[in-house]
């Protein structure tokens, strides 16, 4: 049997806006990826807890808030500190240029803004999961 | 072995080592089967209730307050919501969870969101021995939510000891409750979303379907019971007399309904009303299903069903791989040409798969 990618797309913080979220999850589906949807307003603590019982492949994040810097690498601690070190985590949503490297740093392996092809997304997850 | 130690892991009841186990038995790996070999052997303790009904009735809802519900009463509860998997691109959005993740971080509680993988009874085909593994995980309560379904999809009915059949006012008329399929699998009925009109009628509606049924099969019981009153005397009869016949197939007949007649019942997923009762209800169902015996009959059935479907599966992958592929290719090709009759070709490629044991 075929073993499928599965994708926990989460919305951490306070902002209300999950179209951006929505059409990154359905562009994965589309690309017969198992996406598990968890909607808004999702505290870090919720987001590893359910890519765990999920078993999930990777962790994929939408912030339009700004909190990004303080929520994104919070997700990465909390994996570290449960042990898990193949979920491959992604950032998305409004993120300043100047913020990147600072993701990249705490663990977000890439972070895609406004404008990015969902093409690329698929691929980038396909050539960096942690585990086969 | 592994096995061995990924077994104990699972007991143990480490998150991690079930929600991995459970992607190897949807992946169908044999580690996986090895570890399942290991937790079969241990008791069956998980009560295992399924919820079934059409897209946006509520099941995940429901689920959550249901889950709520049990962990009031100090209950761990594992949850498998299955979603359906596209039959095109194989992709899904498992979206039952979103309603259930003020849980997600409760130690007491498991969630795990499967895809149907072209499964069309409603459930996954690693839904059965995920619910086993929940249940050897330590978890007393396994929900396992299914597809929004239809009309005939009763898969849940072989891996669930109680049935909840969730329905919704405005979905049709009094002969949709009458049809064959997922209306006869309920063992508690719930019309949700109460507040909305017409959820009284179809209760009603549900009702009478469930009387009918119920009138259906104690059958002659309460007029054998009046005769048995009168002594087999029919006519002349004292009033003292008729009255004495009807009360006593009264009776009859309504302790044959109390035991054959499903709960139909009210609740507002959205404001957790009803939602003990149910609980409650669940329960109930259950205690009887043991003392009756009806549900080991029950475990036995699922039990055939899984063990069938699977020497099907295997059976149909042996014929699409590997060594008994190449020969079911090459017999069929003799059987279009005419060298070889279809009956006696299959005769020789069970014989292979199952020499080669390849299935």
């Amino acid at each position: 049997m075929e073993k499928k990618i599965r994708v926990l797309v989460a919305k951490p913080g306070l902002d209300g806006h999950d179209r951006g979220a929505k059409v990154i999850a359905r562009a994965l589906r589309d690309d017969g990826m198992e996406v598990i949807y968890t909607g808004l307003r999702q505290t870090p603590e919720q987001i590893v807890d359910a890519a765990i019982q999920e078993d999930a492949d990777v962790i994929a994040m939408s912030i339009l808030s700004g909190a990004h810097n303080h929520l994104f690498p919070r997700v990465t601690e909390l994996l570290a500190d449960k042990g898990v070190d193949d979920v491959l985590v992604l950032g998305g949503g409004v993120i300043p240029e100047d913020d990147i490297p600072f993701l990249k740093g705490k663990g977000i392996a890439a972070v895609f803004g406004p404008g990015t092809p969902t093409k690329a997304t698929i691929e980038f997850i396909r050539a960096n999961l942690k585990r086969s | 072995m592994e096995a061995d130690s990924r077994a104990a892991r699972v007991v143990a009841g480490e998150v991690r080592a079930l929600a991995r186990l459970i992607t190897g038995l949807e992946n169908g790996e044999s580690q996986a089967n090895l570890v399942m070999r290991i937790l079969a052997a241990r008791p069956r303790r998980a009560q295992v209730i399924g919820i079934t009904g059409p897209p946006g009735s509520g099941k995940s809802t429901l689920t959550d307050k249901m889950i709520a519900a049990l962990r009031k009463r100090g209950a761990r509860v594992g949850i498998l919501a299955v979603d359906p998997s596209s039959p095109f691109t194989g992709g899904a959005i498992l979206g039952d969870r979103l309603r259930m993740q003020d849980h997600a971080t409760d130690p007491g509680v498991f969630i795990r969101s499967l895809a149907s993988r072209g499964h069309l009874g409603g459930i996954s085909r690693a839904t059965h021995s995920a619910a086993r593994a929940l249940d050897a995980a330590g978890y007393d309560f396994v929900i396992i939510e299914t597809v929004g379904v239809g009309q005939s999809e009763v898969d849940v009915v072989r891996v669930a000891d109680t049935v909840v059949l969730v329905a919704v006012p405005g979905l049709g008329d009094d002969i949709q409750v009458i049809k064959a399929g997922i209306m006869e699998i309920g063992d508690v009925f719930v019309v949700n979303k109460a507040d909305r009109d017409g959820a009284d009628r179809v209760v009603r509606e549900i009702r009478s379907m469930l009387e009918t049924a119920a009138a259906l099969r104690r059958g002659s019981l309460p007029v054998r019971a009046a005769v048995d009153t009168l002594g087999g005397r029919i006519a002349p009869l004292s009033a003292d007399q008729e009255h004495a016949a009807w009360a006593a197939a009264r009776a009859v007949a309504a302790e044959a309904d109390a035991r054959l007649m499903p709960p139909v019942l009210k609740t507002n997923a959205g404001t957790g009303e009803g939602v003990e009762a149910l609980v409650e209800a669940v329960a109930a169902h259950r205690r009887a299903a043991q003392a009756s015996g009806s549900l080991e009959a029950r475990r036995l059935e699922g039990a055939r069903t899984e063990l069938r479907s699977l020497v099907e599966e295997r059976l149909d992958a042996a014929l699409n791989e590997g060594e008994g592929g190449q020969r079911a290719i090459a017999l069929a090709k003799a059987v279009a040409a005419g060298e070889v009759d279809a009956w006696t070709a299959s005769t020789e490629l069970i014989g292979l798969l199952i020499q080669g044991g390849k299935a």
